[in-house]
């Protein structure tokens, strides 16, 4: 005896429920035309006179004009920030600075519609993503480190750590907001004073943060912000009166940084690039696997250090996990940052773009196959479709150099030897990810995996608590937690 | 009894317990915190103007109208009933719901409020609730109420039998019970705050569809927690790799426990960036629900007027 046929009947209609519009207001952001720059507590017009325009890369308008520091006005900066440390800040008790700390993060809560917004208007990344990811983590980035400003003494036992002097911090452009708290909360609580020069194409957020020290009270020139392109980074990184140096940016830039500094008794700590290889075992949780694969490339679209840009999936499953992971590249919503329900926003600038249409050029004539969903991008502004590519091999350069983009390339393994020794080469060593039920696996991969992080059924997540750096090429000195006091602490070790 | 070729295409020749255990062990795993972060994310999306006219809408033809109460009474089914065909009755436009859902008792009373309407009459069976009898009787109650006009027939799965791994019995009595309803359309109810984890859910939910369901349902609404969304998500993603395993498609009904239109919205997002547009119709997606109607009436009226109005202004039946 057979049951009815399984033929499926549809006796009304489906619904194609496509969501309409829902755009964040700008309202609650006011942009100035011009902007100075931000030294000793006032915003003043530069001494270089140049000014260059920073534009919302989702449409390609401008948005203000931004001033272009010169060496006149790194000098400015640098001796501003040398006076407050000598004169206020380093003397102050630990306790008084954690309350400029407390204040400022406070008020980093209480303006974090407004920065989300200007976050995205500058640089391109979802609503979504700045409201929900970033602007939450700047606030606990400064209120965690503003916990640690009167305990220095607690922090490395039987040390009586001191502070550097001043800090030159160069930040990238992928996440503004966050990248000057990771930067500036660490070092400040430590005692140092800071100069800061956030990304050329996105100053926007910083300045207003300038805005905000002012209110706090933080006094004048503790937290100097000059804005500019890279001549204004290397100007700030080889002034004679630096005493630290931060860089987050790309690996060629960061050599060239580490050289200039080499002889000097200037601090360095650099986070560069990488090439995180995410590795997927047959007993994986296979769906919340593809959401952390899709979340590791395409968050962000792709602009993070750490993005899980190479997938190794065990050869018993490959097929069936890219069928699962292309069907869900189809749901991906691309297009106005604005938009509350886009994943996937603009490309950061047209330098970018131009580098990952090239990359991804590259992977098409070594051979790969290219997998993009049938989305429609915007007719302006920067925009890539989200994008895979099966049969790439180890040498191919999409397999081997940072995209820095939307784009994931997909290799197999077979045995978990085998995925070790793909995943770890490599010059770059910053993250990994790992997918199994199997927790003695966890530990073994963990173990041998060389990245500062790896990241166990999950990606991308941040802590201020911990620690996050690289290995090899992608960097030295940690960020985060207690090991990232040491990157601004003398601890009196040779 | 066989079932339909494409579904046993998935399993062994000779069906026994050791055969469905490693059947079961083939379905791939569920990580709780990352099933919850994406319910997560997916609930913040932003679900405005004609497209959230077109969920409500969608969420009232979807709703499967429940009084499953030991004081329900021949007038009460009736009233639900007429809720049922006309929702609102100051505002034609508004779908009629896809079915009442009532005990075996109520059936007839059902049948005869509803006829001549597209509403069904669905009825709980096999000794809803717990479940708890022999399997003959639970066979004989589901086709008693097909006789007696149900078009659809909600089982509840035998949870003491699954958590300790006798999976024939599971399998075969839902086998037993799609017979005896014939064409009437099967629910499986998992009783997922029994089941407890993750993955006895999406294993469940394969031994169910395989096994012959039509549908695969959350709850009776007797034990807490009923539907949750990360529950929602591991069954849709289980009927996903059913069909893509045997072609065939099965609906799902999450029951008990969502009572806005906010939280039905949320369902809905899960199950259109899940299964897609396929699924986004009555015939293959129903919430389960007894509150849940006059709050999405409610919304309407606000998309259609501006104004909230008092729930006075909705009948209550």
């Amino acid at each position: 005896l057979t049951l009815s046929s399984e033929i499926a009947t549809t006796t009304r209609a489906s619904l194609k429920w496509d969501y309409a519009q829902s755009r964040e207001s700008t309202d609650i952001v006011g942009i100035e035309d011009r902007y100075g720059l931000f030294i000793n507590g006032e915003f003043v017009k530069p001494k270089s006179r140049r000014y260059f325009p920073t534009i919302n890369p989702a449409t390609e308008e401008a948005l203000a004009e931004v001033a272009e520091a010169g060496e006149a006005d790194v000098d400015l900066a640098v001796s501003a920030a040398r006076h407050a440390y000598q004169e206020v800040w380093g003397p102050m008790p630990g306790a008084t600075r954690a309350k400029y700390l407390y204040r400022m993060a406070r008020m980093v809560q209480e303006r974090s519609r407004e920065l989300a917004v200007l976050e995205t208007l500058d640089g391109g990344k979802p609503i979504k993503e700045a409201r929900d990811v970033d602007l939450p983590l700047v606030a606990a980035h400064f209120f965690y480190y503003a916990g640690w400003a009167d305990k220095l003494e607690y922090a490395f036992p039987g040390i009586k750590p001191k502070p550097l002097g001043v800090a030159g911090q160069v930040i990238p452009w992928n996440f503004p907001m966050l990248m000057l708290s990771w930067k500036v909360a660490p070092a400040l609580a430590a005692g140092n004073t800071v100069v800061l020069k956030p990304a050329e194409t996105t100053p926007l957020t910083a300045l207003i943060f300038g805005e905000i020290a002012t209110e706090a009270g933080l006094p004048p020139g503790v937290l100097n912000i000059i804005t500019g392109a890279g001549a204004t980074g290397a100007s700030l990184v080889t002034q004679g009166d630096v005493d630290k140096v931060a860089f987050t940016g790309s690996t060629a830039v960061g050599k060239l940084i580490q050289q200039q500094l080499a002889g000097t008794s200037k601090k360095l700590t650099l986070e560069l690039g990488g090439k995180a290889a995410q590795v997927i075992f047959d007993d994986a949780p296979l769906d919340q696997a593809v959401e952390g694969v899709i979340n590791g490339i395409f968050f962000n679209q792709g602009h993070v250090c750490c993005a899980g840009s190479r997938l190794l999936v065990q050869e018993n499953i490959h097929d069936r996990f890219v069928d699962k992971l292309k069907r869900r590249l189809a749901t991906l919503r691309v297009g106005d940052p604005m938009d509350k329900n886009t994943d996937v926003g603009a490309i950061n600038s047209r330098a970018q773009l131009e580098k990952i249409n090239e990359l991804v050029d590259s992977g098409l004539s070594g051979g790969a196959e290219m997998f993009q969903p049938d989305c429609v991008l915007p007719d302006r502004g920067f925009f890539f479709k989200p994008t895979l590519f099966t049969n790439v091999a180890q040498s191919h350069r999409i397999a081997q150099e940072e995209i820095f983009g939307p784009v994931l390339s997909i290799l197999s393994f077979r045995t978990p030897e085998e995925a070790v020794e793909k995943a770890n080469n490599t010059p770059y060593g910053l993250s990994a990810g790992v997918w199994t039920s199997k927790g003695s696996r966890i530990l073994w991969m963990a173990d041998q995996l060389k990245a500062g992080v790896v990241w166990a059924n999950t990606y991308n997540k941040f802590d201020p608590s911990s620690p996050f750096g690289g290995y090899k090429e992608s960097g030295f000195g940690r960020e985060g937690g207690r090991h990232g006091l040491l990157a601004y602490l003398d601890t009196g070790e040779a | 009894v066989t079932l339909a070729p494409a579904r046993t295409s998935i399993l062994p020749a000779r069906i026994t317990t050791p055969a469905l255990r490693s059947y079961l062990r083939s379905v791939p795993s569920v990580d709780e915190v990352g099933a919850q972060e994406r319910v997560a994310a997916l609930s913040t999306r932003s679900i405005k103007r004609e497209s959230k006219r077109a969920a409500l809408d969608l969420i009232v033809s979807m709703m499967d109208l429940t009084t499953l109460e030991g004081k329900d009474t021949a007038g009460k089914v009736a009233q639900l009933s007429a809720k049922a065909i006309r929702p609102d009755p100051l505002d034609p436009s508004i779908p009629s719901v896809a079915a009442v859902c009532v005990y075996p008792a109520m059936v007839k009373y059902a049948v005869q409020a509803t006829e001549g309407t597209n509403v069904k009459v669905a009825s709980v069976a096999t000794y809803f609730p717990s479940g708890l009898v022999e399997t003959d009787l639970k066979v004989e109650e589901a086709a008693r109420v097909v006789k007696q006009g149900a078009d659809e027939v909600d089982m509840v799965i035998d949870r003491g039998a699954f958590l300790s791994g006798e999976y024939f019995k599971v399998f075969d009595e839902i086998r037993r019970v799609k017979h005896a309803v014939g064409d009437a359309q099967l629910k499986v109810i998992l009783e997922t705050g029994e089941l407890l984890t993750l993955d006895n859910v999406r294993q469940a939910s394969m031994l169910a569809m395989a096994a012959g369901a039509d549908f695969i349902k959350t709850s009776t609404g007797k034990i807490q927690p009923a539907a949750t969304l990360p529950v929602t998500l591991v069954m849709l993603e289980a009927i996903r790799d059913f069909q893509d395993a045997t072609g065939v498609m099965v609906g799902m009904k999450p029951a008990g426990g969502i009572r806005t239109a906010k939280d039905a919205i949320r369902y809905l997002v899960v199950l259109n960036e899940t299964l897609g547009e396929p699924w986004m119709t009555p015939d293959w997606f129903r919430y389960g629900a007894s509150t849940l109607l006059n709050d999405v009436l409610m919304q309407i009226r606000w998309l259609e007027t501006g104004r909230y109005q008092s729930l006075d202004y909705f009948t209550k039946d």
